[in-house]
């Protein structure tokens, strides 16, 4: 790789946005040239000085408060408001279809009662890893450090990779507890977003296929392989997080 | 959908990234009153086009939305975008408590990086907010900003070039000479 083209490639190798074929030039430049090198410290300093000195104002109590009135009055003004006559034809239709289909799906609605549950036991867990400070009980972006750190705590071994070369690097590892058992809980990274990956060995019956979910603000995936069950969350955009999926289930 | 399955999607959807929300608008028309009215306007649009909102990435949604509201009022106040004075950012930034020493030891270098973020046109400010602040992708910054990634790219690559200039001519020569007189979007 020549210098013009390593240096325009500088930054979106630093914002983790090449593809793997650039990476891998761009390091190997970057190991070789002393005019390139500086740059791309230059680059890297900049950012996190950026990320440091430049403060990000959050909204205020009373902003969050004045947000929340518009969901809430809004719902107030449509409730009062009269419901025409066609409705009450179609309420009537949807009660009946209602009564006929209950029966077929009350089996299948405890199961997807139980799926919303751990779904949401995911987001209040992801939550408090990020709140308590308590995102890695081993940290280590090496998988050979992870993995066995997982053994005596687990009654299974969860597959433990690093994609750092794909732009999402292994930060570590901690235990944490889903529907009263302990899991793996393998913390990855992209850009700033941290990524919370629950393996546990559970007969919950998900598809290979990673099933796309939104909670919270949070993109949640599921999806089982060679008998255990995988869930990926994160306030990463969807695409983002199928292409993390994708990874592991290579 | 009932107005109460709307209005508990609507928390879900866009509620979480009220502070990315706050912090571009404050970023952007550079003062945190009118980035408050700003922010609750945008939500109120928000709200009114929920029905057309069909899942996918509430984040990008809501700033796409609170990004056009605050452009909307800065080409209606544009003069005031043009007349702010470079030291006002010191000024301005409520959400730090002063403290004397602190004051004494960073002010110099910190308060560079902040001015010459808020001496950037819009464009490019709002580039380094969302990049840097935000974390947000190449891909994600060019659907809110309705450009596509190269000029993403680009905005992205001036506006660190001109920070640096900024870093270098305080740190250098100790003077201040990197007022935003050539960058144009």
């Amino acid at each position: 790789m020549r210098c013009t083209d390593a240096q325009t490639l500088i930054e979106s190798y630093v914002d983790g946005e090449l593809d793997a074929v650039h990476t891998v030039d761009i390091e190997q430049h970057l190991g070789d040239c002393s005019i390139c090198a500086p740059r791309h410290q230059d680059v890297i300093e900049l950012r996190s000085r950026i990320r440091e000195e430049v403060p990000y104002f959050r909204a205020s109590p009373d902003l969050q408060q004045r947000i929340r009135a518009i969901a809430r009055e809004k719902r107030a003004e449509t409730s009062r408001s009269r419901v025409p006559l066609w409705a009450w034809s179609g309420a009537i239709a949807a009660v009946a279809l209602f009564a006929l289909i209950t029966v077929g799906l009350v089996r299948r609605a405890s199961e997807s009662s139980r799926e919303q549950m751990i779904t949401q036991e995911i987001v209040a867990d992801h939550l408090r890893s990020l709140m308590a400070n308590h995102l890695t009980d081993v940290t280590s972006t090496d998988q050979h450090n992870v993995k066995p750190w997982f053994n005596g705590k687990l009654d299974f071994a969860p597959p433990v990779n690093d994609f750092a070369a794909e732009g999402f690097p292994l930060i570590g590892g901690r235990l944490d507890y889903l529907a009263g058992r302990p899991v793996a809980a393998l913390v990855y990274q992209r850009r700033l977003h941290p990524i919370n990956l629950f393996v546990w060995a559970a007969p919950e019956k998900y598809a290979e296929k990673a099933i796309p979910q939104a909670l919270q603000g949070y993109n949640i995936l599921l999806w089982a392989r060679d008998g255990m069950t995988y869930c990926a969350i994160s306030d990463l955009a969807a695409d983002e997080m199928q292409t993390f999926a994708a990874l592991l289930q290579k | 959908m009932t107005a109460d399955n709307q209005s508990a999607r609507f928390e879900e959807a866009v509620l979480p990234h009220l502070d990315a929300a706050f912090n571009l608008a404050r970023w952007l028309v550079r003062n945190s009153t009118d980035a408050q009215d700003l922010v609750q306007e945008a939500y109120l649009r928000a709200w009114k086009g929920f029905a057309g909102f069909h899942g996918g990435d509430g984040r990008s949604w809501v700033l796409t939305i609170v990004r056009n509201t605050c452009y909307t009022w800065l080409r209606k106040y544009s003069r005031r975008e043009l007349t702010v004075e470079f030291n006002e950012g010191v000024h301005t930034q409520e959400s730090s408590v002063p403290n004397p020493e602190r004051m004494f030891n960073e002010n110099a270098s910190r308060a560079v990086l902040e001015q010459a973020l808020q001496q950037l046109p819009a464009e490019f400010r709002e580039s380094i907010v969302l990049r840097e602040l935000e974390g947000l992708s190449y891909k994600e910054i060019s659907e809110i900003a309705g450009v596509p990634v190269g000029t993403v790219m680009s905005r992205l690559a001036r506006a660190r070039a001109r920070l640096r200039d900024c870093i270098a001519a305080v740190t250098g020569d100790g003077g201040l000479t990197c007022a935003a007189q050539t960058l144009k979007p």
